[in-house]
């Protein structure tokens, strides 16, 4: 057998290694009208940081209310933190139509659940597992959900924090912090992680409450309202909306003029 | 035309003469197939903060990196500018390097004129107005601090020439690390020793959470009678030691990699000595004039 000669029929006309290569369909280039129209979005309400810690007991799960349209400061009171049963919650960055989408998608799940009537609930590791595989799937399609999603909960007395987003990329940790969150705010909560390994409900609050005021002064598509979830052996509560204290007296010490 | 106050007076206008030249020098070598040398890029972490209304503490990491690579483990990004001015340096290397101590140079010649120890507003100035002129292309992004007759100063210098004067800066690929940690804890009027544990913890945030910085902690404090310039000021990586350590644990060496002799055992062993004949013997003298 001539090496030269042998020619692979399948990769016959393919891209060579390293050069760009179009997915046939992946583009809106179908017949318009028939069936829907796939392509790689653009996020247009967004949701920005979330973050999400564990403490001793449970977990505590922060986002603030706002969601973006660009640079504009849309809608001011959303709740980007959703209950999905009695020991798992979910909040989420990115476009929040895919994130009303999945809220359906799951409230749906849940009530189906429900009526099976065999004493089961979903934890929040099954719903990881399940949101990781769509969320890759639906990226492998070429049409992601523009979402990064933190989801938490407790189970068998177990304490879990995940991490999922559009890529389909997937971890477990014991801080979270999506978006500009993972500049800011991850910074200061590995930095007292790192001198206690377990936290009390009080000293992961304060954590999460100056991160958030770290995230209002710093982000700037954030805003000074946020909801906090807390999932302990007992439940799930949803604590907002709260606001953070700021302190802006640097401003006197700035000057403008002849510098 | 880079010189300032020394020879000619510089043109008016910007001067683009170099973009042509550099244009027709990248189409030759990459026809050639070459590739242009990439500028080595500190990705950095540097703060500067001022404490009790007449001090400054400046902080930096030690990491110089080529792309993902570190060229670098310990340089030094705290540079002089005049005994009582100093002026860390993020961006890409040699622009921070040979920008400062153009300022500096001219600033001693400036301070020798006037007969004066040099403002920190005019390092600020000729800084400035010289990144301006080349409209960005240095990529100098410095944070600058002294103290001088007027009090303790702190600027941050962009490399497009714009500058804050603020009480707290950060700057660098690990500036939002070290900034989550200033706006956590700086309060007005510090003192000396809190300054510098608040310098140390903002640059241990981006050493640990930002790729691009890393190694150890140098800082300089400037005061109106004392100049302390630490390099280290915490060895915050040390060779050999694994900082992840289960809690309440101490800190344990995490084993040397070198294997005990017949870890994997040796069946024969055999010595064969190179013979190696001497064929010339010639004695150069070195050129010493």
């Amino acid at each position: 057998m001539d090496a030269g000669s042998f020619k692979l029929n399948f990769w016959a006309n393919g891209p060579k290694p390293g050069e760009l290569y179009s997915f046939p369909g992946a583009t809106g280039s179908t017949i318009p009208g028939c069936g829907p129209v796939r392509h790689t979005l653009n996020p247009m309400v967004t949701g920005t940081s979330v973050l999400g810690v564990k403490f001793d007991g449970g977990i505590l799960l922060a986002a603030d209310m706002l969601g973006s349209y660009g640079s504009l400061a849309r809608f001011r009171n959303i709740s980007r933190v959703m209950k999905v049963n009695d020991c798992t919650v979910l909040g989420a960055s990115g476009d929040y139509a895919d994130y009303q989408y999945l809220k359906q998608v799951i409230e749906q799940m849940v009530i189906d659940e429900e009526l099976l009537g065999d004493g089961h609930n979903y934890s929040p590791k099954a719903i990881y597992s399940w949101l990781t595989r769509v969320m890759y799937n639906r990226r492998s399609k070429m049409n992601p959900l523009w979402n990064t999603v933190v989801i938490g909960g407790v189970y068998n007395g177990e304490s879990f924090l995940g991490y999922v987003d559009k890529l389909g990329v997937a971890y477990e940790a014991p801080t979270i912090a999506t978006g500009f969150g993972a500049y800011l705010a991850q910074p200061l909560m590995r930095e007292v992680l790192e001198k206690k390994a377990t936290l009390s409900k009080d000293e992961a609050y304060e954590l999460l409450e100056r991160c958030m005021k770290v995230l209002y002064y710093r982000d700037a598509r954030s805003y000074n309202r946020y909801e906090i979830a807390i999932v302990t052996e007992s439940g799930v509560q949803i604590e907002g909306p709260l606001t953070s204290e700021t302190n802006w007296d640097i401003a006197h010490l700035v000057r403008s003029g002849f510098q | 035309m880079a010189t300032l106050s020394v020879c000619q007076v510089p043109s008016s206008g910007f001067s683009f003469e170099n973009c042509r030249r550099n244009a027709l020098l990248e189409a030759e070598f990459v026809k050639q197939g070459h590739k242009l040398p990439v500028a080595k890029k500190t990705g950095t972490t540097i703060v500067g903060v001022v404490f009790k209304k007449n001090g400054i503490v400046l902080g930096a990491d030690t990491r110089a990196t080529e792309g993902m690579v570190v060229a670098d483990k310990n340089c030094s990004k705290i540079h002089y500018i005049s005994p009582n001015i100093y002026c860390c340096g993020a961006g890409t290397a040699a622009d921070t390097e040979m920008t400062t101590q153009l300022i500096s140079s001219n600033l001693e010649l400036h301070s020798l004129a006037t007969g004066r120890l040099p403002q920190v507003a005019t390092a600020n100035r000729m800084l400035k107005q010289m990144l301006f002129r080349y409209q960005g292309y240095i990529g100098a992004a410095l944070v600058l601090g002294g103290v001088d007759c007027t009090g303790a100063h702190l600027y941050s210098i962009y490399p497009h020439g714009s500058s804050d004067k603020l009480p707290y800066v950060t700057m660098g690929s690990g500036s939002l690390a070290a900034m989550a940690v200033f706006e956590d804890r700086y309060k007005p009027n510090m003192k000396e020793k809190e300054a510098k544990q608040l310098v140390r913890d903002a640059i241990a945030a981006g050493i640990f959470n930002d790729l691009g910085s890393g190694s150890n902690i140098d800082v300089c404090v400037i005061t109106k009678n004392k100049l302390d310039y630490i390099c280290p000021y915490d060895i915050a990586n040390k060779k050999g030691v694994r900082t992840a350590r289960p809690p309440g644990r101490p800190f344990k060496r995490s084993g040397s990699y070198k294997y005990k002799r017949n870890t994997t055992g040796v069946l024969t062993e055999t010595v064969t000595p190179l013979e190696l004949e001497v064929v010339e013997e010639s004695v150069q003298t070195m050129d010493t004039s």
